[in-house]
């Protein structure tokens, strides 16, 4: 699949450790650095800024779906709308899903963000089918990153 | 993030909105496949085996000509439509920018919870 996005990685923390980072809004707010004005409640409009040095002007706009404990927390936004001048109300929001899975040695992570497009696959003409290299890399450096921090 | 890639971000954005939602659509994805051969077609040549009229076509071309991901070519007093691949590109250095975002965005979550 090319339309979406899918990562996975291993946490050496136990799920409830990974499922407040997620959830919590203030520590949500520490890792993706976001200042959020309340605490995540599925259906509800989260709503923030973001706390990144020199783009504190950006807001952060999403919609809580779901918030299955220690399993399944999404949210559906426009990803990384970040030039203030462009109105992405307009957009078809993508849908972001945070699942958990309990592993030997902590948490395995998978993350999605899916609906870049409404593109049906089996219809997908060739020139769309994306070349995957971008993806390969990025896994590549996933693997780099754990092993560094690790 | 770095400061290079977001600044060097805006100008990307902003032609995929409208490229994702042109793609939206059957009809244009099918003209899109006609075209992505490489060569240009009239519109008559779009419209054959269409069952679609000719205007309505037309209309899809437009959609299609306005997202970027074909442009009209004059030959003579034809109208003939060509592939476009930058839009399309702009999709996948979009998707692939976001990506990256989530790369660092999980990689700082990693540190935040294993410390």
């Amino acid at each position: 699949m090319n339309d979406r996005i899918e990562k996975r990685i291993e946490l050496k923390a136990p799920v409830s450790r990974v499922w407040r980072a997620l959830t919590d809004y203030r520590e949500f707010g520490e890792w993706f650095r976001v200042k959020l004005e309340g605490p995540f409640v599925p259906g509800q409009v989260s709503l923030g800024h973001i706390t990144y040095p020199g783009y504190e002007h950006l807001k952060w706009e999403a919609v809580v779906q779901k918030m299955e404990p220690e399993r399944l927390f999404s949210f559906t936004w426009h990803p990384y709308a970040i030039d203030p001048k462009i109105d992405y109300s307009n957009e078809t929001p993508t849908l972001v899903e945070f699942r958990l899975e309990k592993t030997m040695s902590g948490t395995l992570l998978l993350l999605t963000e899916s609906g870049f497009d409404k593109i049906p696959t089996d219809r997908r003409a060739e020139a769309f089918r994306m070349n995957d290299g971008g993806w390969t890399e990025q896994m590549k450096n996933i693997e780099k990153h754990v092993a560094q921090t690790s | 993030m770095s400061h290079k890639r977001r600044s060097s971000i805006s100008a990307k954005r902003r032609p995929c909105g409208p490229a994702f939602a042109a793609l939206g659509d059957e009809t244009r994805l099918l003209l899109v496949a006609k075209l992505c051969g490489g060569q240009s077609h009239s519109i008559s040549q779009l419209t054959e085996g269409s069952k679609l009229t000719r205007q309505a076509i037309t209309k899809h071309l437009r959609v299609l000509e306005t997202a970027g991901i074909v442009r009209s070519v004059r030959t003579g007093r034809e109208n003939r439509f060509e592939f476009d691949p930058k839009a399309i590109e702009g999709i996948k250095e979009y998707l692939d920018f976001v990506s990256e975002q989530w790369d660092q965005a999980l990689s700082r979550l990693k540190s935040f919870v294993e410390n």
